[in-house]
């Protein structure tokens, strides 16, 4: 009896508090007793999860074909990159991703995480590129799928951070050259799509270098993300900065500190937590934004799963369980980058009540 | 943050300015580079049933990949030393002028405009196409002059897109072409009613109609096609020793196919007493010195894919889901357009 009532106040307090909320939650219900049991018998009970593509066209799309997945996920996930050689990027990625995660749950303290990206990094780079310890060299332009989403997505936030910093630094400079130079970075590379900054870093760079020298395609367009999203996060980050107020830097001035430090240890810490949420927002972007590089011929998730189907005369009309399947990874990694933004966003604030009642 | 993606013509606008900076980018011989790398570098599609398409270990095979393997074949020995390099139909000559690639073997159709105003030579043709298509049987038509005001499905940054204008064009019938990056769109948008046509390659229509239709006796191809597709292998100008290899390679296959040189046979034909065969061979003279090649460069590339009704069998014909019949890709002799210089009677002593 206990329990029925308990169950009929929470029903009442979640679900019908009011005649609008009441008629959302039937409306829910009613879709759900619509829609699912199609979903779930296309997902799961009418699905064909072989690699039999004779099997999957007897279905006839009245099932997801996941069989498409269990017979390209070689393809679709490390795309180009040599078929017995494949183990390199596996382990690679693995590596890379390890470290992101003990970064995102703090697993480490500050030093031994710095250590242990020191050891990825490279690591990542031998194990992908090879040419060392016995290893056959692997191009830079067969490297595809999800390594290469994770490395220029990595990458491309790592290296673009300390830039932007550096450049919403730069715009607010009393110096005019810097901030001149800082102004025109940021309105020049803001004003062009990032396809094109691609086209240019892939296609026109190498007629401008003087000939005989070549910089590798990956290079060039890791070059390309990173000068990219500096000149949106710089723009985030000068916000972040303005954000903090001008009572801040008289305090810090007070306390004898001199203009580098008061950045370093009053200012930024300040603006950087204040702007947590675009930072988090550009990251997300930025990682999905990678699937732009398949327009020069590097082939990330998104390119590597079309190649792998277009050609392909028995797999060609399962792509829509493909796209599900790299989806799903975008998915989680998007999702773990806002539960991770979520939490620091959460410490901060902790931080500063804490401070407040010290003070 | 959004990375707003424009519908500006990007790879357009850079092929321009590709072609403003006159200077021969890469004028080092396409040959030596090529030796000195031991690998040829192909460009080839994203993906095309039967003419470059990769398998689910990354192997690339069809008739485009046959020719890249032919050539390897004849210039390195070995026709397993190509990286192939996939590209879409807007990058393809980008790619190609840049020195990416020192090859275009991609389904690629020979223009006027192309072959004038890009930088580039195409080299033969290796496969006769046309334009033709797709429409639901609901709509009771039999001729493509009946799609007053239709809608048609097309893909973006091909001879297909322009064809399509050109045709209804001098017909002096309006319609609407709706236009889609990808393959995948385009023929997503198709079944699902987007279009009252589809229009592409005759060679993929057939086979989209059966894979890809829902149910494909709803949908028929129209009889008539639009226009002439001759597709062929390009490279970049500047390096006439390279286009020559890349012409003669194709020619000999082709010259294969028309004396019965097989690449089960191949062994038993040099041996041939017919003079044809003998200099195609390099059994009697050294017909590889004039390309900068040695003797036997015609004889590795029938040994390495067969000649090209091997090849069209395997990749596209009877052997393949395709199932395309030679029709206009048959031997001139046999009533078809494959015609090849010749090689074997050419006299140069």
């Amino acid at each position: 009896m206990n329990r029925v009532a308990t169950t009929r106040a929470w029903l009442r307090r979640n679900l019908f508090s009011d005649v609008f909320s009441g008629l959302t939650t039937l409306l829910l219900l009613a879709g759900g007793v619509h829609w699912l049991p199609g979903l779930i018998d296309w997902v799961l009970l009418q699905a064909v999860f072989t690699p039999d593509a004779a099997a999957c066209e007897a279905v006839d799309h009245a099932g997801a074909c996941w069989g498409v997945v269990a017979e390209k996920y070689r393809f679709i996930l490390f795309g180009r990159y040599p078929y017995a050689e494949q183990w390199r990027p596996l382990l690679a990625t693995t590596l890379l991703l390890l470290v992101i995660v003990a970064s995102g749950l703090r697993l480490l303290a500050c030093g031994p995480l710095l250590a242990a990206w020191l050891l990825a990094l490279p690591a990542f780079f031998v194990l992908m590129g090879g040419g060392y310890f016995g290893l056959t060299a692997v191009g830079s332009d067969l490297w595809g799928g999800l390594p290469l989403t994770l490395l220029l997505a990595t990458m491309g936030m790592l290296l673009a951070l300390p830039l932007a910093v550096l450049v919403a630094l730069g715009r607010q400079s009393s110096l005019p050259l810097p901030r001149a130079l800082c102004t025109v970075y940021v309105e020049l590379v803001r004003g062009v799509p990032l396809i094109s900054v691609l086209f240019l870093a892939s296609f026109l760079f190498p007629i401008i270098l003087p000939q005989g020298s070549s910089v590798d395609v990956l290079l060039r367009v890791q070059g390309g993300i990173v000068l990219f999203a500096a000149a949106y996060l710089s723009e985030t980050i000068r916000g972040g900065l303005q954000a903090v107020p001008g009572g801040q830097h008289d305090a810090a001035a007070a306390l004898g500190l001199g203009r580098w430090q008061a950045m370093r240890w009053i200012i930024l810490p300040q603006a950087l937590r204040a702007v947590i949420p675009s930072v988090m927002n550009s990251a997300v972007s930025i990682f999905k934004d990678t699937s732009l590089v398949t327009v020069v011929s590097l082939y990330e998730l998104t390119g590597a799963l079309s190649l792998a189907l277009a050609g392909d005369a028995e797999w060609r009309s399962f792509h829509l369980e493909g796209y599900l399947f790299i989806g799903l990874i975008y998915w989680i990694g998007c999702y773990a980058m806002s539960r991770f933004s979520r939490t620091l966003e959460l410490e901060g604030g902790l931080q500063r009540k804490s401070l407040q009642g010290l003070g | 943050m959004r990375f707003p993606n424009f519908a500006l013509n990007w790879p357009a606008a850079i092929a321009l300015l590709l072609l403003l900076s006159s200077a021969p980018a890469h004028a080092g011989k396409t040959l030596d580079q090529i030796r000195q790398r031991a690998q040829l570098v192909c460009g080839v599609s994203t993906g095309v049933i039967g003419f470059s398409s990769a398998d689910s270990q990354g192997r690339w095979n069809g008739l485009d990949v046959d020719v890249c393997r032919a050539i390897a074949a004849a210039v390195l020995n070995d026709p397993n030393k190509v990286k192939y390099v996939p590209l879409n139909a807007q990058q393809r000559f980008t790619a190609l002028q840049s020195g990416e690639v020192d090859l275009l073997s991609r389904n690629t159709t020979w223009t006027l405009t192309r072959d004038a105003s890009l930088g580039l030579h195409f080299t033969a043709i290796t496969y006769h196409d046309g334009q033709g298509f797709l429409v639901p049987k609901k709509l009771k038509l039999t001729s493509a002059k009946q799609l007053k005001n239709a809608e048609i499905c097309v893909q973006s940054g091909t001879t297909t897109e322009k064809n399509l204008s050109d045709y209804f064009k001098a017909q002096g019938i309006r319609i609407k072409p709706v236009v889609f990056e990808k393959f995948e769109a385009s023929i997503k948008a198709f079944f699902s009613g987007r279009c009252q046509a589809y229009t592409t390659d005759a060679s993929a229509l057939a086979f989209i109609r059966a894979k890809e239709a829902p149910r494909p006796d709803d949908y028929a191809v129209l009889p008539e096609l639009i226009s002439k597709e001759p597709l062929g292998p390009v490279v970049r100008r500047g390096d006439d020793e390279w286009f020559a290899i890349v012409k003669w390679v194709i020619f000999a296959l082709i010259e294969a196919e028309e004396y019965g040189v097989t690449q089960a046979n191949l062994e038993q034909m040099k041996a041939s007493g017919d003079p044809a065969i003998q200099r195609l061979l390099g059994t009697a003279e050294d017909s590889g010195k004039l390309l900068g090649l040695d003797r036997d460069w015609a004889a590795r590339a029938v040994k390495a894919v067969g000649n090209y009704g091997e090849m069209f069998q395997r990749n596209v014909g009877d052997a393949s889901p395709l199932k395309l019949r030679a029709a206009l890709n048959a031997l001139w002799s046999k009533g078809g357009r494959k015609v090849a210089v010749q090689a074997g009677r050419v006299r140069w002593a």
